[in-house]
């Protein structure tokens, strides 16, 4: 890497901030998208739209965030789509099979974390135990879940309880049910950064030799990356659940893609041993953001995929290029 | 484990093994299996995998997480442009070439501009090539029709036409021939193991780094537009997405035939193999009478199974 040797107080000083906050230029992204849905359709910032916005990417913001604990350590996961997928599917059969209360519900819930936990460490052990190159080993996994999935439900389209989709499409106290998911997964996120795990991941991504030598267990490490990249693939599914109200065994394919996309944009290095989940957060709300503006902005319906793909494209650049001089 | 490391140091030989293993196995299943024409058939599917995996090889080798996502949208958009210039006339098809090679150029060069100049990761530049790409064949597909392939080139893909071989068959020894020459008796091809083994030292030694690179991704975007061509005249007429079944299996491809992702060594022969033991395989589950869900766990199953015998990563002792 060059470094720049005229670099001037104020680099220094933006360069420290971007290094303690990756998430600045993500975040500052989202400002201007959200100025921009302002301007093109001022309804399009009411409490309803962004309640709207929300409740549509919260599955990829959970996705993203799933995606990133496995980043942090160098790996990637390119099943998380397919975990989503067979949670989705899962929950919905075992909802209908018991009935649809709610007690069934939290049970299915409960299995379907579970479900999540298990592909995470099937991942985890064929990348970092049997040491298989990440990218085509969660391929062949992802293909593998699909094909579960498509065991448990064949075809798209079995509903989900009025119970389930009931409570994600609604309000308690006047406040929105995603609100709470959002203030509870801030928390959690919270809490997870400060965990050993979280720092054992980074520790692993910056350099596994070195973590190894300084005697982390760097192979269960991964494996706990996994893990808990596939239990957000399940927290993902049940807001996919909430949000489509059906059982669709290839509901997630098209958002894995989406999830690094995110992690990218929100700052970490896919290098690994740096990043954080907020800007992976923030990031999914940009995509989220992206496609309602170029709604908003009245582009012709055939046009919008393109349009979307370059603006994801720029914003992938910007993300790059930006976050990389808190690093360099 | 190390007496199988050492059993398994030849990727081609494992890839020719397991090749003529599922060939029996599929026999022993359903007779006929490994009859003339049907090999013939998986030949001319695998030859299509194979020449997207050669763009894809050349990326790979250059090293740095080299790799390009944007070969199925290539070789889709590919097959649109294709099928609309030659719009099912013979006197097309040359004119149809050129365009088919100038789109995957162009479309290569964007990705290697983004990633030597920009140095954005090749994971990233190329997905979020993807995306541009699949929104660009929305807007073509409501534009005009997906055009139809010239009787000619469907010859040229499906009949046999020199020793009973379709022409798409020699058209892929011709590019397994051309990889081996660039890759083992040219500069270039020096240059693309030594970028990708040592970028710094071959930027030391003078190799222009950054040229070989926007190089190797303009291949890979030639490549997969070649296939896409072919595609069109396999099945007749493009239809949505037809180059999204190319992506990661073209990177599968690869790694079975030994070249990792990490690069700087492997080669094309190996590659070329790895493409015809993944179509056998995909072949022989289709023949064997279960459902396609378990069809897909046992695919997933066995590719990870098979990917044991390759390039695992070092251990940490090691």
């Amino acid at each position: 890497m060059t470094t720049n040797a005229s670099l001037t107080a104020h680099d220094s000083g933006l360069r420290r901030l971007l290094g303690r906050f990756p998430f600045l230029p993500a975040l500052f992204i989202l400002a201007v998208l959200l100025i921009l849905n302002g301007i093109f359709e001022p309804n399009s910032l009411s409490f309803r739209s962004l309640t709207g916005l929300v409740r549509t990417y919260m599955a990829l913001m959970l996705l993203a965030v799933a995606q990133t604990y496995v980043v942090y350590a160098a790996d990637i996961d390119l099943s998380v789509g397919a975990i989503a997928s067979l949670v989705n599917v899962t929950i919905i059969v075992l909802m209908q099979h018991m009935g649809g209360g709610g007690l069934s519900v939290l049970a299915a819930l409960g299995v379907g974390v579970l479900v999540g936990l298990a592909c995470g460490l099937v991942n985890g052990f064929v990348v970092a135990a049997l040491r298989l190159q990440a990218i085509v080993a969660t391929f062949a996994t992802s293909i593998f879940f699909t094909g579960l999935a498509l065991v448990i439900l064949p075809v798209a389209g079995m509903p989900a309880p009025t119970v389930f989709w009931r409570t994600y499409g609604g309000s308690f106290f006047g406040i929105p049910f995603v609100f709470y998911a959002a203030a509870t997964l801030a928390i959690l996120l919270y809490l997870l950064a400060r965990t050993r795990l979280a720092t054992q991941l980074l520790a692993v991504g910056d350099g596994q030799q070195a973590a190894f030598q300084s005697g982390l267990p760097v192979t269960a490490i991964r494996i706990g990356g996994y893990a808990l990249c596939g239990v957000f693939a399940a927290l993902a599914a049940f807001c996919i659940t909430g949000d489509t109200a059906s059982g669709d065994p290839l509901v997630g394919a098209k958002m894995t893609l989406f999830s690094v996309a995110a992690v990218v944009l929100g700052g970490s290095a896919l290098s690994g041993g740096f990043g954080t989940v907020a800007g992976s957060v923030i990031a999914a709300l940009i995509i989220g953001l992206i496609n309602s503006l170029v709604f908003f902005a009245g582009t012709p319906s055939h046009w919008q995929n393109f349009v979307q793909g370059l603006a994801i494209l720029a914003a992938l650049m910007v993300g790059v290029l930006v976050s990389r001089r808190g690093r360099a | 484990m190390n007496r199988l490391t050492g059993i398994t140091a030849n990727p081609l030989l494992i890839a020719l093994v397991l090749i003529a293993a599922l060939l029996f196995l599929g026999d022993a299943l359903s007779p006929g299996f490994a009859s003339g024409s049907q090999i013939l058939r998986l030949l001319i599917v695998a030859a299509l995998l194979g020449i997207v995996a050669a763009g894809q090889n050349l990326v790979i080798l250059g090293g740095r997480e080299g790799i390009d996502l944007s070969v199925g949208g290539v070789v889709s958009l590919s097959a649109i442009v294709a099928g609309n210039v030659m719009n099912g006339m013979d006197g097309g098809i040359p004119l149809a070439i050129l365009a088919c090679v100038a789109t995957g150029a162009l479309f290569g060069l964007f990705n290697g501009l983004g990633v030597t100049l920009l140095r954005i990761p090749p994971l990233v530049m190329t997905l979020g090539m993807l995306g541009v790409l699949q929104g660009l064949l929305v807007v073509i597909r409501q534009g005009i029709p997906s055009g139809r392939a010239a009787p000619a080139l469907s010859e040229f893909v499906t009949r046999p036409f020199l020793f009973g071989l379709p022409g798409i068959i020699w058209l892929w020894i011709g590019v397994g021939l051309l990889m081996a020459f660039i890759l083992h008796r040219t500069v270039f091809g020096q240059r693309v193991y030594a970028i990708g083994s040592n970028e710094r030292a071959a930027f030391m030694a003078g190799v222009p780094v950054r040229r070989m690179r926007i190089a190797l991704f303009m291949l890979s975007g030639v490549f997969a537009a070649i296939a896409g061509l072919c595609l069109l005249g396999y099945s007749g007429s493009s239809f949505a997405n037809v180059g999204e079944q190319y992506m990661l299996p073209s990177i599968i491809a690869v790694v079975f035939g030994g070249t990792p992702l990490s690069g700087g060594k492997g080669g094309y022969t190996g590659t070329m193999a790895g493409a015809v033991l993944l179509v056998v395989l995909q072949s022989i589950l289709t023949t064997i009478n279960i459902d396609e869900s378990g069809r897909q766990m046992v695919f997933g199953a066995t590719l990870l199974v098979l990917m044991l015998f390759y390039g695992r990563g070092r251990g940490l002792r090691a």
